[in-house]
């Protein structure tokens, strides 16, 4: 039954994403694209990476989804044409894809099965119990702390594409919902569910599946259901306080690294004792940060003209 | 706190803090950050040159469960040379990236995009984690496709998105190389990687990492993304990226053929590095030749001149025991990357020089500059003379090492290379010269450059050529926990 079930997963995403990358318009590969992230989210599922699977949904699924839907709304009020079709540099790109996923699936095939390092002996020190939390904000919290920086990069690259005469204008496009209606409805109902949830998300994702970005992302979701259903305002670069809401999660990261070796220990080590209050601090802080920095990204730079649904 | 992490750690925190602070606050403390992480740098090499390499677990955790960075010889180098091309960059965007004249998007964004640059480049320079390496590449990758959309032309646009598809692919073959790594052998660290049982998938593996690295490192024929994208970024963002973006993937390729897998560096391999490496040489400076903007021209030359950097890979420990030294080509060929990066860096901003006092980079509006401008044609007239690899120069020690090491181990083809790709470089940066020095022309300039900015270009040419003048110290330094391979060759 398991067996089948996988059979059945694993031909859906292959035939998702040649639906997705195979011709027949840009709408339909974004919808094959969304689709496609449920089901790798799903696969994820089965193959235990349970964080995995939430962070694939949220993101690879739900905010890229948006992200794509919203610039292809943009495409249709510019009456943007598709370029023409140009199978000349089609046919390279397939071939190599190819030869890729054959070389990948060899290599499958001839490794042995992985042996990653023992974590047993060094979990009772990192002072959460979830591994894949201990991995992201002890062991290897160097790597969490350059990806938080990297959002922060993308959204700044983001930034850099407005025009200068839009600068101080109100991020993203201006959106519009009707008084009463269905969005207008969907943005006071959604929120409060969505902001526990999320809280929920970082809250357990110590010890269980959640955590940072998985919750971040659910809160980014919130935010933007509140922008474009017009609950809240959009923000503009100008204020100090989104700024520093940007930064807040790296700032934290960074002086409970820098306090580490400012008190003898190693760069960004924790004491057993104080780790697990530490991680939370960092985890909440990171976690503002990154829904501030989602929700932004998708919703772009400024002067992105008018948006209605 | 040790210089190491002040070294990984202060770029990060001004990159933060000039994204937060108040705009009147922005520059001065830019500049202040500027010069701490310099000094911090400085402490660093005088550090790894009297007492050899510095190691630093992150979190106290060594591999394979933590992240291991190590400041070798290499990886100072680098970090000093980036130090002071930062440095000199910064001194030149306070002119050019005021408001004033850049407009408040690129005055504001310029700051902290800098900065993250930095933070990423130094975390590539020290680390030892593939993965990490990996983090650290895409952080180098947003932010230089954000600096080259920084001009806010739709050409710069255009060619920051092929960039920006160019550097994704290159990410994600790299990853995908990675990913075999750590299944075949569970680890990450190269440190362990090079006491590794060989396994069947590690050609693949390094294979996929090198074409990704390649990708980023603009190696022909995956160079198509770098002229357009450094010639249309404003000339402190070109300085970055020519200078400073593909020496990081550069130095990880290093790190993997000499140091995690030399067991793996077949004859073919090595020529199947070397032979783009040449093309390159060739083809960007033939293309150099016949363009008409200043821009375009340093632009094409950097593509040559990342050429000769793969050449390391044949000649490394070149009839190492024909020689006086050891480790002449692999030198030689770090070396060149420091000379080219303080070159170019001077060439851009003395074109951001030329740009801002007549408004245009081509040849035929620069022709008499030399005149107006005497200290910026210096300035270009030095670092021309380093990238010909012309003597007292770094340049030349470079092609010095790399040349001596061919002829040693009998692979006279890439001495007729070096020679040939050095001419190159003298015609493409004749036409520049013969306009900036002509004697009949007289330009009214748009408006007056300050002394203080025209001396910054002259700095970092004076530099390069004191690199070739005192060469000793810096030699002596790269040999500082230099990969055994270095000097036996691969």
């Amino acid at each position: 039954m398991t067996l089948a079930l996988d059979l059945a997963l694993c031909v859906l995403i292959l035939g998702v994403a040649l639906a997705s990358v195979a011709g027949g318009g840009v709408f339909r590969a974004v919808i094959f694209f969304i689709t496609y992230g449920l089901f790798v989210a799903m696969a994820w599922a089965r193959l235990g990476a349970l964080d995995v699977a939430l962070a694939e949904a949220a993101i690879g699924a739900g905010l890229t989804g948006v992200l794509l839907l919203a610039a292809l709304g943009r495409l249709r009020r510019m009456n943007a044409t598709s370029p023409p079709h140009r199978t000349g540099l089609h046919l390279p790109a397939a071939f190599a894809g190819a030869a890729l996923a054959c070389a990948l699936g060899w290599a499958w095939f001839a490794l042995p099965a992985p042996s990653p390092p023992d974590l047993g002996p060094v979990m009772p020190q990192s002072g959460v119990g979830n591994r894949v939390t201990a991995v992201l904000l002890n062991f290897r919290a160097w790597d969490t702390l350059l990806e938080s920086i990297v959002l922060l990069a993308a959204l700044l690259g983001v930034w850099m594409l407005a025009q200068d005469k839009d600068w101080t204008a109100p991020l993203g496009p201006r959106y519009h919902a009707q008084a009463g209606g269905v969005l207008a409805s969907f943005g006071r109902l959604l929120p409060p569910v969505g902001l526990a949830f999320g809280v929920y998300l970082v809250w357990a994702g110590a010890d269980s599946t959640g955590g940072a970005f998985q919750g971040g992302t659910v809160l980014a979701a919130v935010g933007l259901v509140a922008l474009m259903s017009n609950v809240m305002r959009p923000p503009r670069v100008s204020q100090g306080v989104l700024r520093a809401a940007l930064v807040l999660g790296p700032a934290v990261f960074l002086c409970a690294g820098l306090l580490a070796t400012a008190s003898g220990g190693a760069f960004l080590s924790l004491s057993p004792a104080l780790a697990k209050p530490v991680i939370l601090t960092i985890e909440v802080a990171l976690t503002i940060s990154i829904a501030v920095t989602l929700a932004l990204l998708v919703i772009g730079a400024s002067g992105d003209g008018e948006y209605a649904p | 706190m040790s210089a190491l992490v002040a070294v990984l750690t202060l770029p990060l925190v001004a990159a933060l803090g000039v994204f937060v602070v108040p705009a009147r606050l922005r520059v001065p403390m830019a500049l202040a950050s500027a010069a701490m992480i310099t000094g911090a740098a400085l402490a660093l090499c005088v550090t790894v040159a009297r007492g050899g390499p510095v190691m630093l677990m992150a979190g106290g955790w060594a591999p394979p469960i933590g992240i291991a960075l190590r400041a070798d010889g290499l990886a100072a180098a680098l970090i000093i040379m980036t130090a002071l091309v930062m440095g000199a960059v910064t001194c030149a965007a306070w002119f050019e990236a005021s408001p004033a004249r850049a407009g408040p998007r690129m005055a504001f964004g310029f700051w902290p995009l800098m900065l993250l640059l930095w933070g990423a480049l130094n975390a590539v320079y020290l680390s030892r984690d593939l993965f990490n390496l990996y983090v650290g590449l895409e952080l180098i990758s947003l932010a230089a496709v954000a600096l080259a959309a920084l001009s806010g032309t739709a050409q710069a646009f255009a060619a920051a998105l092929r960039y920006m598809i160019f550097a994704l692919a290159g990410s994600l073959l790299y990853l995908a190389g990675v990913v075999l790594a750590y299944a075949a052998h569970g680890t990450l660290d190269i440190g362990l990687l090079t006491a590794r049982t060989p396994a069947q998938g590690d050609a693949l593996a390094l294979g996929l990492m090198t074409a990704g690295l390649l990708a980023k490192t603009a190696l022909f024929p995956f160079h198509v993304w770098l002229p357009p994208a450094h010639a249309s970024a404003p000339a402190p963002a070109s300085a970055l990226l020519s200078a400073l973006v593909p020496k990081a993937s550069f130095l990880i390729l290093m790190r993997l053929w000499f140091e995690a897998m030399p067991d793996l560096a077949t004859p073919a391999a090595l020529l199947a590095l070397a032979v783009p490496g040449a093309a390159a040489v060739l083809w960007g400076g033939v293309l150099a030749l016949v363009q008409k903007r200043l821009k375009l021209i340093i632009a094409y030359s950097t593509v040559a001149q990342l050429g000769y950097m793969f050449l390391v890979f044949p000649l490394a420990g070149g009839g190492g025991a024909a020689q006086p030294w050891a480790a002449g080509a692999w030198t030689g060929a770090v070396f060149h990357a420091l000379s080219h990066g303080l070159a170019k860096a001077a060439m851009f901003l003395a074109a951001g020089i030329y740009i801002a006092a007549v408004g245009s980079d081509r040849l035929g509006d620069l022709r008499g500059l030399a005149r107006a401008l005497p200290m910026t044609g210096f300035a270009f007239a030095l670092a021309a003379i380093t990238l010909m690899g012309l003597p007292p120069s770094g340049g030349f020690t470079a092609k010095y090492l790399l040349m001596t090491s061919a002829f040693a181990a009998g692979q006279w083809p890439w001495a007729l290379l070096l020679a040939g790709g050095g001419l190159l470089a003298a015609g493409y940066f004749y036409r520049p010269m013969v306009a900036l020095f002509a004697r009949d022309a007289r330009v009214p300039l748009l408006r007056s450059i300050p002394r203080a900015w025209q001396s910054v270009p002259l700095v970092l040419a004076v530099l390069s050529i004191m690199l070739g003048l005192l060469s000793a110290t810096p030699f002596d330094l790269l040999q500082v926990g230099r990969p055994p391979p270095a000097s036996e060759g691969l």
